[in-house]
């Protein structure tokens, strides 16, 4: 069977599996379809957790940037996965002894204010929609690009996908689906890691094949083989970064503290049955993630030097054959600077903007020529970043069946991120919105089919939103993690961390922390573009880092206010000491 | 009398708690000192200066930025889940 038809197979199954599993797991009340019914095991909110978290950017882009970025790439894989200490060690076992179904819900109880809860769910559904919008967009792509499907199809057939397992089963199937998304993703992933390692450096351990000698005869290791090609060709070297040392710092704690406060992701604690499960299920989910994220490095340092030996001084009739393969795409491109015939990778743009090809015309080699104004720099390729990862199985030579399971794969991540962000978006408009502030007086019955409305309406604006992805889009990414880091952090920490935190104090906390980070990254991304600089950042700190700043802020606020505001009611005491001991958890409930 | 006895065990079932948190909060600050230092502290801030050792083939700042401190986030959070079992059965506050 060719790849194309294998391709079809494999995510034919795939989602077969997945309706199937949405069908098994039906669910008939609110608390099956918010928390699954707090009967998931540990082991397995791990792996729904790691499928949930790790999204189309995870899978996709990760290891491509990284491959680019070298060092400075740290910043995403300490970021992302430190998160999850802060999570296991001091929110996830406190709120899910607690035993509500969302952080909203925690907020609003916990500060004795329905004004704090509004503010939550703002932030929550700002947050969620960001994030959820380039998931539509991350599965159009992927079926354009493996199955030879339309954007617009794409995105319709994952939101019907989407659609079937997340109203019929609420949280339990999308739950049940992720486990099964994490089964297929990683196998996605690490195959073509495992044999790409094999080939470059003969160990079968991507992680550690990144550590040994490139298997050319040359004693160097790989990072030292890139290192030394990359300076030779002008680039800084792999393992030394480009961005300040306060930068980095800052990035990393905006992403480690940001992903500590995404709502979809702390939810996933509230569906084990225990306090004591909920920090164990934290370890498993930072298992299941670490294998994806120490693999990335390593697929991201062989597939640059690569690129380099394979590409770099060849002539294009001997570049590879994936080499002309994406370059149909428009992924990668050449423009014959110097007419030697060969192509010269360097630093630097090779012309201004996306490669925009001029129709059907071809060069003197045999490259499609291209109508964008050239630039001074000696680079002649442009390289999209993205295709690292989809490209690894063509580069490393591998059969047909290992291309169509990264398609399955990418696919996986995708669905499997989207569905537990419009879960929490459904569940924020129905049960935080609806149940506890609007319509109190309605029934389980009526919830739930609320809850499966809200779910269609955020797929509906979820597939809009990937089909016609406002220009923004990868520009307010730094907004998810920022806002959660500045917003809802702090004051989730502060809810358990101190009694004597009240209403006043949290509430201005989080608006300061918000405005100040909003601000910043408005005028930075939006207002001034062009002032987008070091020199012009405060302390030398760049948007997608702000969020420290905004969270130190808030934390500062918070105080500052809390002295001088009566001290919150006894029984909003009596219920931060509750949440501090694991004993007497009982079952989320309803009120 | 039965009242006495009902305000002694709720008194005596607050410091419970309160010695439990105690030693839940030393225990966290321990394990978020090494968080710090494995991510922020060998990964970033002493990078550099780490660089001139190696381990298993790598520059040992850039191992701790790309594996070393992510293996060690995994560590830290299951030390803390059994750590925390034993405090809540040493307690007698577990679920």
């Amino acid at each position: 069977m060719d790849a194309q038809s294998l391709t079809y197979l494999f995510v034919g199954l795939s989602f077969a599996l997945y309706i199937g599993i949405a069908i098994w797991s039906r669910v008939a009340n609110t608390s099956e379809f918010y928390v699954a019914g707090t009967g998931v095991h540990p082991i397995m909110n791990g792996m729904a957790t790691a499928a949930d978290w790790m999204s189309a950017a995870s899978f996709i882009s990760m290891a491509g940037l990284i491959a680019f970025l070298g060092y400075d790439g740290s910043v995403y894989l300490m970021g992302w996965t430190g998160g999850y200490v802060l999570l296991a060690l001091l929110l996830a076992p406190y709120l899910r002894k607690y035993g509500k179904f969302t952080v909203p819900e925690f907020i609003g109880d916990r500060y004795y204010s329905d004004a704090a809860r509004l503010v939550a769910v703002l932030c929550l559904i700002f947050i969620s929609f960001t994030y959820v919008a380039g998931q539509m967009r991350g599965v159009g792509i992927v079926f354009s690009r493996f199955l030879e499907v339309e954007v617009e199809l794409g995105v319709v057939i994952g939101m019907a996908i989407v659609f079937m397992y997340a109203v019929l089963g609420g949280m339990k199937g999308i739950t049940y689906t992720q486990v099964a998304q994490y089964c297929v993703m990683i196998f996605a992933y690490t195959v073509p890691a495992i044999f790409i390692s094999l080939l470059m450096t003969g160990n079968p351990v991507p992680q550690l094949g990144l550590g040994a000698e490139v298997a050319d005869g040359s004693g160097l290791t790989v990072l030292e083989k890139l290192d030394g090609a990359l300076i030779d060709l002008g680039f800084t070297a792999y393992t030394n970064g480009s961005k300040s040392t306060i930068d980095v710092f800052a990035i990393t704690a905006a992403l480690m503290v940001g992903t500590a406060g995404l709502p979809h992701v702390i939810v996933r604690f509230f569906t084990v049955p225990k306090a004591s499960d909920a920090r164990i299920s934290a370890g498993w989910a930072l298992v299941f993630i670490a294998i994806l994220y120490t693999t990335a490095p390593a697929v991201g340092a062989f597939a640059r030097l690569n690129f380099i030996n394979e590409v770099n001084e060849t002539t294009y009739a001997e570049t590879p054959q994936w080499f002309k393969n994406w370059e149909e795409l428009g992924l990668i491109a050449w423009r014959d600077k110097n007419g030697d015939g060969a192509v010269q990778y360097r630093p630097g743009a090779p012309f201004d903007g996306k490669p925009a090809f001029d129709g059907d015309q071809r060069g003197e080699s045999g490259e499609r020529l291209l109508v964008n104004p050239t630039t001074d720099s000696s680079n002649e390729v442009y390289i999209d970043r993205d295709i690292m990862v989809l490209a690894n199985p063509e580069i490393a030579k591998l059969p047909g069946w290992v291309i169509a399971l990264v398609a399955a794969g990418g696919l996986a991540a995708a669905l499997s991120t989207a569905a537990g962000l419009l879960l929490v978006i459904s569940t924020a408009v129905s049960h935080d919105l609806l149940k506890r502030t609007i319509m109190k007086e309605i029934s389980d019955m009526q919830e739930l089919r609320a809850a499966r409305i809200a779910a269609v309406v955020a797929i509906a604006i979820a597939g809009y939103l990937g089909i016609n992805p406002p220009a923004f889009v990868a520009q307010v990414v730094a907004f998810a993690f920022g806002l959660a880091a500045a917003s809802l952090f702090p004051a989730i920490l502060m809810g358990i961390f101190s009694k004597r935190m009240n209403r006043e104090g949290a509430i201005a906390g989080m608006l300061v922390g918000l405005l100040f980070t909003a601000a910043y990254i408005v005028y930075f991304k939006f207002v001034s573009p062009e002032m987008n600089t070091a020199d012009h950042w405060w302390f030398g700190i760049s948007p997608e880092g702000i969020g420290m700043i905004g969270m130190v802020l808030n934390f500062g606020t918070a105080f500052l206010v809390d002295r001088f505001t009566p001290a919150p009611p006894e029984a909003v005491q009596h219920l931060v000491e509750d949440i501090r001991v694991p004993s007497g958890a009982a079952a989320a409930q309803d009120h | 009398m039965e009242q006495d006895e009902k305000a002694a065990a709720l008194g005596e079932a607050s410091s419970v708690r309160k010695a439990y948190w105690k030693a839940n909060l030393k225990l966290l600050g321990i394990l978020l000192v090494i968080w710090f230092v494995v991510s922020f502290g060998f990964g970033i801030l002493l990078e550099d200066w780490l660089n001139q050792f190696h381990l298993f083939g790598f520059k040992l700042g850039f191992w701790f930025a790309q594996q070393g401190s992510i293996f060690t986030f995994v560590v830290l959070i299951f030390v803390y889940a059994f750590r925390m079992r034993a405090l809540d059965r040493q307690f007698g506050v577990g679920d």
